[in-house]
């Protein structure tokens, strides 16, 4: 049947149809859905893993037993994964592996802007390229085969702009192979010995594969209609824009398998050119691999290694046109992100700011922690790094940081890469105070569940892992529990742990406002006869209030009366209904 | 037939995801090749959003540039503002008069330009702006703003009305296709142009 279907979703349905009987990934934007959308399929047994890693070594576990598994993450995620992938690329594969990483050029969800083709050259695992829905089905049906067909490991890299749009796809039927689990150290336990017999077949797989793809479909050559002797090189979302831009005029060599890359078929599509262009997003990755072939190209002078592409960009360097436009010659004011109303982590870090202290942030919505009014936050850089930087901050600046600095993570994020962190720090000892903000859901990726949640991701119920049990089994002596709804009891308790000289842990617990079970209270209002427009309310930065005509107002549609403006209302006229 | 461009801009949250859904719904159904890009993660959280549809004999690229869009769908007038560079010359923004105060006016920043629909004429648009949510609320609830406005929209096409019903059956839970539907008729009539 002809449908619409998101990139992301269709990819969950070459998964099925591929007969994928296993899913353990890590949520994080733009690959969620696909996790989300094959567990839709009561046929595939579908998991949140604590972090990337073991979701990657869980899916070989799978393979091993004879099933085709699939591991899901966003690009950082395979720096998290990488340890087990580029020896996966030794072992190979029992059924078929198949891993996804969407990269998010533009930076839409992201910390970066990495461009994972690199890690499939340097781990030496094919990467496949779907450049829409269809392609995405596609690719991830091939990538089953092409990895039990050349033993190794398949990565399908995705981007947002596939992930996330909707386009026609055809869908087929499921197909179930299934493999025998059959006893072969030689190939599966990696140590020196058998490694070093290994490393030759990895790289005698690499020119297998590359001569596969020199004749495969998976690559594809259109001749140009009007100036045929321009050459262009692309894949993916690039391919789509050049078709956009420039629909046939010039001849477009479109590579389906971005690594390892056809070189023979290259050089014949470059013979007799006037110009070679490489056009692609990020790096320039296949530029420079087709310099390496002695082909003079141009790619990056012409389309930088930042940012997205876009028709407009290609039409511009390669058309010379550009468009016009309309504008109301305004100062338009930025909407940036915000916590939303009610949100749990706005009276925490309020309490941050307001006494002061240097924060150490992580991954997640809490990272919007940083911007204006609260802007309490002092980095940010990957997942757990919270916890394993204050360790280092305050190691080096000992009595002067400790009684003022915070690390602050979101739970799922704790229980992804803060475990280890928390560990150092009760193992080499300094006066660290950790606040896990427990909001009991994945937030930033739109809910998905963990380890602390008690819930699978079907939402069935699940282990629990006690937080509180588990930070005092580390050896933390000193571990809170605070209601961010409770400004006073933060405000205290957080001034205490900053105050001994002890390492400690926070445990800052309400859930997410967004949570279908989370009851919230009528809207507050309030009242124009006390309210003197002093803007104390304000300090929250909640989007549920605003000043008109000198006087506090709250947006009653979008109010989950969480009370924080009322406690900082210092004449009392905020409150609920009458 | 050349493809055509819609954006649905708004603020994160405003239920813009069904209104693509309709949108691509009723192209796919009379046999267009669609594409529409939607944006997740964390633009949501209250951010500025943009929704592209895209529909034609071969749709290539996901998204729509600056100066491509024939439609300008807002559901607010801020966001009909920032996208405008979007929009094609001789293109048409339908917007909602609705305001709603980013982060930076909310702290005093910033400040919410005044007049906004005249200056959005005042740049060579066509501009169709209506208070959607007024409207909405009169059909039955605050929340059919994007029907509303999708009503107006279906104005500038001459696809039949059985084509936009049948769409919004497709994409709309039965209980609420009564209150939907009015939300599409009193959307269609309320242009003020």
């Amino acid at each position: 049947m002809r449908q619409l279907m998101l990139g992301n979703k269709a990819a969950a349905r070459g998964l099925y149809e591929a007969g994928c009987s296993f899913i353990s990934s890590y949520p994080g934007t733009p690959s969620t859905e696909i996790t989300e959308e094959a567990a839709k399929y009561p046929e595939i047994y579908c998991e949140w893993a604590p972090n990337e890693k073991v979701a990657l070594e869980a899916a070989f576990g799978a393979s091993l037993a004879g099933t085709r598994s699939f591991c899901g993450m966003k690009h950082v995620g395979l720096n998290v994964a990488a340890d087990p992938l580029y020896t996966l690329s030794y072992t190979g594969v029992n059924a078929g592996l198949v891993i996804a990483v969407a990269d998010d050029p533009g930076m839409h969800s992201s910390q970066n802007e990495q461009d994972s083709r690199h890690h499939a050259r340097a781990s030496k695992v094919p990467m496949l390229e779907p450049a829409d829905s269809a392609e995405a089905l596609r690719f991830a049906k091939l990538a089953f085969e092409l990895s039990e067909r050349f033993d190794t490991p398949v990565l399908l890299r995705m981007c947002t702009r596939v992930s996330h749009c909707q386009s026609v796809v055809e869908t087929g039927d499921r197909t179930l192979p299934v493999k025998e689990y059959k006893k072969d150290p030689k190939k599966y336990v990696m140590m020196p010995g058998y490694a070093k017999l290994r490393h030759p077949v990895v790289e005698e797989r690499t020119k297998k594969i590359a001569a596969w793809s020199e004749s495969s479909d998976v690559n594809t050559v259109e001749i140009g209609t009007q100036r045929p002797e321009v050459r262009i090189i692309t894949s993916g979302t690039s391919y789509q824009y050049v078709k956009e831009a420039c629909g046939d005029t010039f001849s477009v060599l479109k590579l389906g398998l971005v690594w390892p890359l056809p070189d023979s078929l290259i050089r014949s599509f470059v013979r007799d050119a006037q110009s070679v262009i490489v056009v692609e997003e990020l790096d320039g990755f296949i530029e420079e691999h087709v310099r390496s072939l002695g082909i003079q190209c141009v790619g990056k002078e012409l389309f930088p290694p930042v940012g997205e592409l876009s028709q407009s960009v290609v039409a511009a360097k390669l058309l010379f046109k550009s468009a016009e436009t309309l504008s109301v010659y305004e100062n338009i004011p930025a909407r940036p992100p915000v916590m939303c109303a009610g949100c749990p982590h706005r009276g925490l870090f309020y309490t941050l700011k307001s006494i002061g202290c240097t924060v150490l942030g992580d991954i997640g919505c809490y990272t919007l922690g940083a911007t204006a009014p609260l802007a309490a936050v002092d980095s940010v850089l990957c997942m757990g790094a919270s916890v394993s930087s204050i360790h280092g901050f305050n190691k080096v600046l000992g009595e002067k940081s400790e009684h003022n600095t915070v690390a602050v993570i979101g739970d799922s994020t704790f229980m992804h890469s803060g475990m280890t962190g928390l560990a150092n720090i009760a193992y080499n000892q300094t006066n660290s105070t950790v606040i896990i903000l427990d909001n009991s859901i994945t937030g930033m990726t739109g809910h998905q569940q963990n380890p602390t949640t008690g819930f699978n991701l079907r939402g069935d119920p699940a282990g629990k892992i006690d937080l509180e049990a588990l930070c005092r089994a580390m050896g933390f002596e000193r571990v809170r529990v605070i209601d961010p709804y409770d400004l006073e009891q933060c405000d205290r308790v957080i001034r205490e742990e900053l105050a001994v000289s002890a390492p400690s842990v926070i445990i800052s617990r309400r859930p997410c406002a967004l949570l279908k079970y989370v009851k919230h209270k009528p809207a507050l209002r309030v009242d124009h006869d006390m309210c003197i427009g002093c803007e104390s309310c304000m300090a929250v930065g909640c989007p549920a209030i605003s000043i008109r005509d000198g006087q506090a107002v709250i947006d009653a549609n979008q109010c989950v009366g969480c009370s924080l403006c009322s406690q900082l209302c210092p004449v009392g006229a905020i409150g609920g209904e009458e | 037939m050349e493809t055509k461009n819609i954006m649905i801009v708004g603020v994160g949250g405003q239920g813009s995801l069904l209104a693509s859904k309709l949108l691509g719904r009723l192209f796919l159904d009379r046999g267009y090749d669609v594409k529409v890009s939607e944006v997740h993660g964390m633009s949501q959280r209250g951010g500025s959003v943009v929704t592209y549809v895209r529909y034609g004999d071969r749709v290539a690229s996901p998204i729509i540039d600056r100066g491509q869009a024939d439609f300008i769908v807002s559901f607010e007038l801020l966001e009909a503002a920032r996208w405008l560079p979007f929009l094609k010359p001789g293109g048409v923004v339908v917007t909602n008069t609705q305001r709603i105060d980013p982060m930076p006016v909310i702290i005093g920043a910033a400040e919410y330009p005044e007049g906004l629909t005249d200056k959005l004429r005042s740049s060579g648009a066509r501009v169709d702006a209506m208070d959607c949510l007024a409207i909405a609320e009169r059909a039955g609830s605050s929340k059919a703003v994007n029907i509303v406005l999708l009503g107006r929209l279906s104005h500038y096409f001459d696809f039949d009305e059985a084509d936009w019903m049948s769409a919004l059956e497709a994409v709309v839970p039965p209980k609420f296709l009564e209150m939907n539907k009015k939300a599409f008729a009193l959307g269609k009539e309320a242009g003020n142009n």
